[in-house]
C-alpha cells in the first residue's frame, strides 16, 4: 500500500514530464493541467501518507522495499524505497511547493515562449528529488543526485536567449560537478570498505567497526561534498545567487524544497555514519557559511539576490545543526524554513510580476524590475503580497508565534549545547546567533525597502497592483503554514519546539563509537533551550529594532555608514569578491592550463605526430598508387593488351585476301611437311 | 630411258610449272593454262605407274576421266572468266574482290 503510494508519488511527475515534452505543445492551455493534476495527485497521496503517519504515531516506522537492479557477483545493485518518518514528511513538502510552484506559475509564466517545456521541466525536477527523499542505498541516491543537477540546469536555463541566463546554469552545474566528485569518491570509498549501498547495511558494518578512523572520516568528509555543492556550502555556494536568473517560482521551488535541500537531506540521512571529525568539518562548514551568506546578504539591493544569500546562510544553519549533532534540528528547519522561504520567493515573484507589469505599461524596459531602489510604499498597493511577507520574514528572524522561532531555536540550543561542552569551539554559537541578527536586519531591511517609505518611482506607482488569485493563493498558504501551531499539534506552547514532529521524527544514535548518543544530544539542547531562547529572542528582536531605525525610521543613515565602512561595505557588496577570485586563481590558470595543453594537442601532437602520421601514409599509399599503375597496370595489364594488339596488327598482314597467297602458303606447308616426312 | 622414274620427273617438272603458274599469274585465263598442266602432270603419272607400276587398266580410266574432268572444269571456269569479264571489264583475279555488285 505504502509502497504503491511512493510509486504514485515518484513516477507521477515523470510521467508528466514525458507527456508534456512529447505532445505539451499540441494539449489545450499546452498541457500545464496535466503538470498541475500529476502533483496535485502526488500531493494527495502524500497528504494520506503523512495522516497515516499521524494517526499510527510510531516513532520508530521504517519500511522499505527493493528490486534488485543487477547482479554481478560481487557487485550488487539495488533499487528500492526507504520509507520512514523523514521521507514522509520530506515528500510532504516536496510536493507541497512543488504544487505551490505549478500554480503559481500559472500567471507568472503565462504568455511564456516555453510555458509547455517549463512545466514539463517542472514534473522533471520533482521527479528526481522524490527520488533523492525516497531512495534506500546511495546508488539510487547518486542517479537522482544527478537528474536534480540536470534539472536544474534546464529550469535555471530556462531563458536561455539571456545569456546570463544560459551562464547560470552553465555555472550550477559545474559547480554541482565539483561537489559531487567529492560525493562519488564517498560513496566507492563507502562501497570498497563495506561491499553495499544500502543505508541499513552501511549503518550495521560503521556499528560493527567494519570502516572506522581516517577511511569513514574521508568518506564522510566526501559525502559531504556532494551537500556542498547542492546546498551551496561555502565555497561552492557561488552558483546559488546566480541561479536567480531561471524564473522566480522556480527559485522558490528550487531553494525551499528540492534541490539545496537535496544537501541537507543526505546529510541528515547519513547522519549516523559521520564521525566526530567529519561533523566538525560540516558543523565550521556550515556555521561559516551562515554567517558569510548573511553579511553579503545585507548590502545586496537585487530583491531575488537578498534571498538567495538568505536561503545559502539558512541552509548553513541547517548543515551547522547537522554538524553539531542536532540533526533532527536541522531537518526541521528544512521543513519550516521550505515554507516561509517558499512564501518570500513567491512574494519577491509577486512584487518583481507588478513591477514588470508596470515597466511594461510605461514602455520602459531600462529599469531593472528586481532592484529595490527601485520599490518603495509598495504596501497598500499589494497588501496580501506585504502581509504574507511579513509572516514569512517574522518566521525567518525567528521571532516567537512563528516556525522560525522553533526549528532556530533548536538549532542554536544545539550549537550552544555544543559550545558549552566543548568551549575550544567558541565560535560556532557565535556564527550561529550572529547570523540570526543580521537575518533579522536584513529580511526587515527587504520589507520597508520593497513596501514602506515613498514610492522611488512614483510613476510607476499607480501601475502597481495586486497579483492575480493564482500568485497569492500559494502566499496566504505557505504564510499560514508559517505559524507555530502547525508544527506544536497537539500542544500549544508556542515557546516549544515539543509537538508532533518532535515525537514522530526522531533522532538515531550516531554509530560511530566516540559521538555522543541522540538521547545526550538531547540532554544538551533541553539544558540550553532557555538561554538559547532568550537570547535568540533578544538578537532577533535587536536585528529588527536596528533594522526599523535605519530603513524605516531613518534615524540611523546607511550611507554614512556605509562610507564609514567602506572597506566592509565594498567587500560585502561583492561577495567578497570570490567569483572573482575564482576567476583569476582558478579558472584563469585552468584556461590557460587548457591553452597550453590544447598547443601540446593541436600544434603539436596533431601537426607533427597526427599529421606526419598522416603525411607518411599519403606517401606510402603514393608509392603504391605508383607502382600499381605505372608498373603492374602500365607493363603487366595494359602490356598484355597491348603486345596482343600489337601481335593481331602484324600477324593480320599474313591475310591479305589473296588466294594465290593463301596457296603459296600452302605450298610451304606442303614442302615443310615433305621435308619433315624425309627424314 | 624408257623407265618411271623419267615419267616421274617430267610430270614433276609439268606440275611444278603449273604451280608456278598459278600462283604467279594474275590473269585468270592463265591460272587455268595453269590448273590444266597440274592435271595433265598427274595423268602423265597415271599413265607411267599404268605401264611401271602395275595399276595396269586401271591407270587409264583414271587418265580418261581426269580428261573428261578437265574438259567440264574448262567449259565452267572459262563461262565464269567470261563473266568476270563482263561484269569488270578484266580478267584480273585480284580485282574480283567483292561478293556482290
Amino acid at each position: 500500500m505504502l509502497i504503491n503510494y511512493a510509486l504514485g508519488i515518484l513516477f507521477l511527475p515523470l510521467l508528466s514530464f514525458i507527456i508534456l515534452i512529447l505532445v505539451g505543445k499540441r494539449l489545450p492551455r499546452q498541457g500545464d493541467w496535466v503538470a498541475i493534476a500529476s502533483v496535485l495527485i502526488t500531493l494527495i497521496l502524500s497528504l494520506a501518507m503523512f495522516g497515516s503517519m499521524l494517526l499510527s504515531h510510531d516513532p520508530g516506522f521504517s519500511h522499505e522495499a527493493s528490486i534488485e537492479w543487477m547482479d554481478l557477483g560481487a557487485f550488487r545493485i539495488e533499487l528500492g524505497f526507504l520509507i520512514d518518518n523523514i521521507t514522509i514528511v520530506m515528500l510532504l513538502v516536496v510536493a507541497l511547493i512543488s504544487t505551490m510552484t505549478h500554480v503559481f506559475s500559472i500567471k507568472y509564466m503565462a504568455g511564456d515562449i516555453r510555458y509547455s517545456r517549463y512545466y514539463a521541466y517542472l514534473g522533471l525536477f520533482t521527479f528526481s528529488m522524490n527520488g533523492i527523499v525516497l531512495a534506500n542505498n546511495l546508488f539510487s541516491l547518486y542517479i537522482f543526485w544527478e537528474l536534480v543537477g540536470v534539472s536544474s540546469y534546464l529550469l535555471i536555463g530556462h531563458w536561455f536567449e539571456k545569456d546570463s541566463a544560459a551562464d547560470a546554469g552553465k555555472k550550477a552545474f559545474l559547480t554541482n560537478r565539483v561537489g559531487d566528485i567529492g560525493f562519488f569518491i564517498g560513496v566507492m570509498l563507502i562501497f570498497t570498505a563495506l561491499g553495499t549501498f544500502n543505508y541499513g547495511e552501511i549503518f550495521q558494518g560503521v556499528a560493527q567497526g567494519d570502516m572506522a578512523g581516517t577511511l569513514l572520516t574521508l568518506a564522510g568528509i566526501g559525502l559531504f561534498m556532494g551537500a556542498i555543492g547542492k546546498s551551496s556550502q561555502f565555497p561552492l555556494h557561488i552558483w546559488l545567487p546566480d541561479a536567480m536568473e531561471g524564473p522566480t517560482p522556480v527559485s522558490a521551488l528550487m531553494h525551499a524544497a528540492t534541490m539545496v535541500a537535496a544537501g541537507v537531506f543526505l546529510t541528515v540521512r547519513l547522519f549516523p555514519i559521520f564521525t566526530p571529525e567529519a561533523l566538525l568539518f560540516i558543523a565550521y562548514v556550515g556555521g561559516f557559511t551562515a554567517i558569510f551568506a548573511a553579511t553579503i546578504a545585507i548590502t545586496q539591493n537585487d530583491i531575488k539576490k537578498v534571498l538567495a544569500y538568505s536561503t545559502v546562510s539558512q541552509l548553513g544553519y541547517m548543515i551547522l545543526a547537522v554538524g553539531t549533532g542536532a540533526y533532527i534540528a536541522g531537518f526541521f528547519h528544512l521543513v519550516t524554513h521550505a515554507m516561509f522561504k517558499a512564501c518570500l520567493f513567491y512574494g519577491s515573484g509577486s512584487v518583481i510580476h507588478a513591477m514588470h507589469h508596470a515597466l511594461h505599461n510605461k514602455h520602459d524596459h531600462d529599469t531593472d524590475p528586481q532592484d529595490m531602489r527601485n520599490m518603495g510604499g509598495f504596501k497598500s498597493k499589494m497588501p496580501v503580497t506585504y502581509w504574507t511577507m511579513v509572516v514569512a520574514a517574522l518566521a525567518i528572524s525567528g521571532v516567537p508565534l512563528f516556525s522560525g522561532f522553533l526549528s532556530k531555536d533548536a538549532i542554536l540550543a544545539g550549537t550552544l549545547a555544543f559550545g558549552t561542552h566543548h568551549p575550544q569551539h567558541f565560535l560556532l554559537p557565535i556564527f550561529g546567533f550572529g547570523a540570526a541578527l543580521i537575518t533579522a536586519f536584513y529580511m526587515f531591511r527587504l520589507i520597508f525597502m520593497t513596501f514602506h517609505n515613498e514610492p522611488k518611482l512614483p510613476e510607476l506607482y499607480d501601475d502597481i497592483n495586486e497579483s492575480p488569485k493564482e500568485m497569492t493563493f500559494p502566499l496566504v498558504l505557505l504564510s499560514t503554514l508559517s505559524v507555530f501551531i502547525f508544527y506544536t499539534l497537539p500542544y500549544f506552547n508556542p515557546l516549544s519546539d515539543h509537538g508532533w514532529f518532535m515525537e514522530l521524527v526522531k533522532a538515531k544514535d550516531s554509530m560511530v563509537p566516540g559521538n555522543p548518543s541522540a538521547h545526550e544530544i538531547a540532554e544538551g539542547i533541553h539544558h540550553s533551550h532557555t538561554l538559547t531562547m532568550i537570547l535568540s529572542t533578544l538578537v532577533a528582536a535587536l536585528g529588527i529594532f536596528l533594522s526599523w531605525s535605519v530603513y524605516l525610521k531613518k534615524r540611523i543613515s546607511a550611507d554614512a555608514w556605509a562610507e564609514k565602512l567602506a572597506p566592509y561595505y565594498n567587500l560585502s557588496l561583492n561577495k567578497y569578491f570570490i567569483d572573482e577570485n575564482y576567476d583569476k586563481y582558478l579558472y584563469q590558470p585552468l584556461l590557460r592550463l587548457a591553452d597550453r595543453i590544447s598547443f601540446i594537442d593541436w600544434e603539436l601532437y596533431d601537426k607533427y605526430f597526427i599529421n606526419g602520421f598522416g603525411h607518411v601514409t599519403k606517401w606510402l599509399s603514393f608509392l603504391t598508387g605508383r607502382t600499381d599503375y605505372d608498373g603492374l597496370d602500365q607493363t603487366i595489364v595494359d602490356g598484355l593488351g597491348r603486345s596482343m594488339s600489337k601481335a593481331g596488327s602484324t600477324l593480320k598482314e599474313v591475310q591479305t585476301g589473296r588466294l594465290q597467297n593463301y596457296m603459296l602458303f600452302a605450298l610451304f606447308g606442303v614442302v615443310i611437311i615433305v621435308i619433315f616426312q624425309s627424314f | 630411258m624408257d623407265s618411271l622414274q623419267t615419267y616421274l620427273f617430267i610430270s614433276a617438272i609439268l606440275f611444278s610449272l603449273g604451280l608456278y603458274g598459278v600462283i604467279t599469274r594474275r590473269n585468270g585465263i592463265a591460272v587455268l593454262m595453269g590448273i590444266e598442266l597440274i592435271l595433265n602432270s598427274a595423268n602423265i603419272n597415271f599413265i607411267a605407274f599404268a605401264r611401271f607400276g602395275g595399276m595396269n587398266l586401271s591407270g587409264h580410266v583414271f587418265a580418261l576421266f581426269v580428261i573428261i574432268m578437265a574438259a567440264a572444269e574448262a567449259a565452267v571456269a572459262l563461262a565464269i572468266i567470261i563473266n568476270i569479264f563482263n561484269n569488270l571489264q578484266t580478267v584480273n583475279i585480284d580485282e574480283a574482290q567483292q561478293l556482290k555488285l
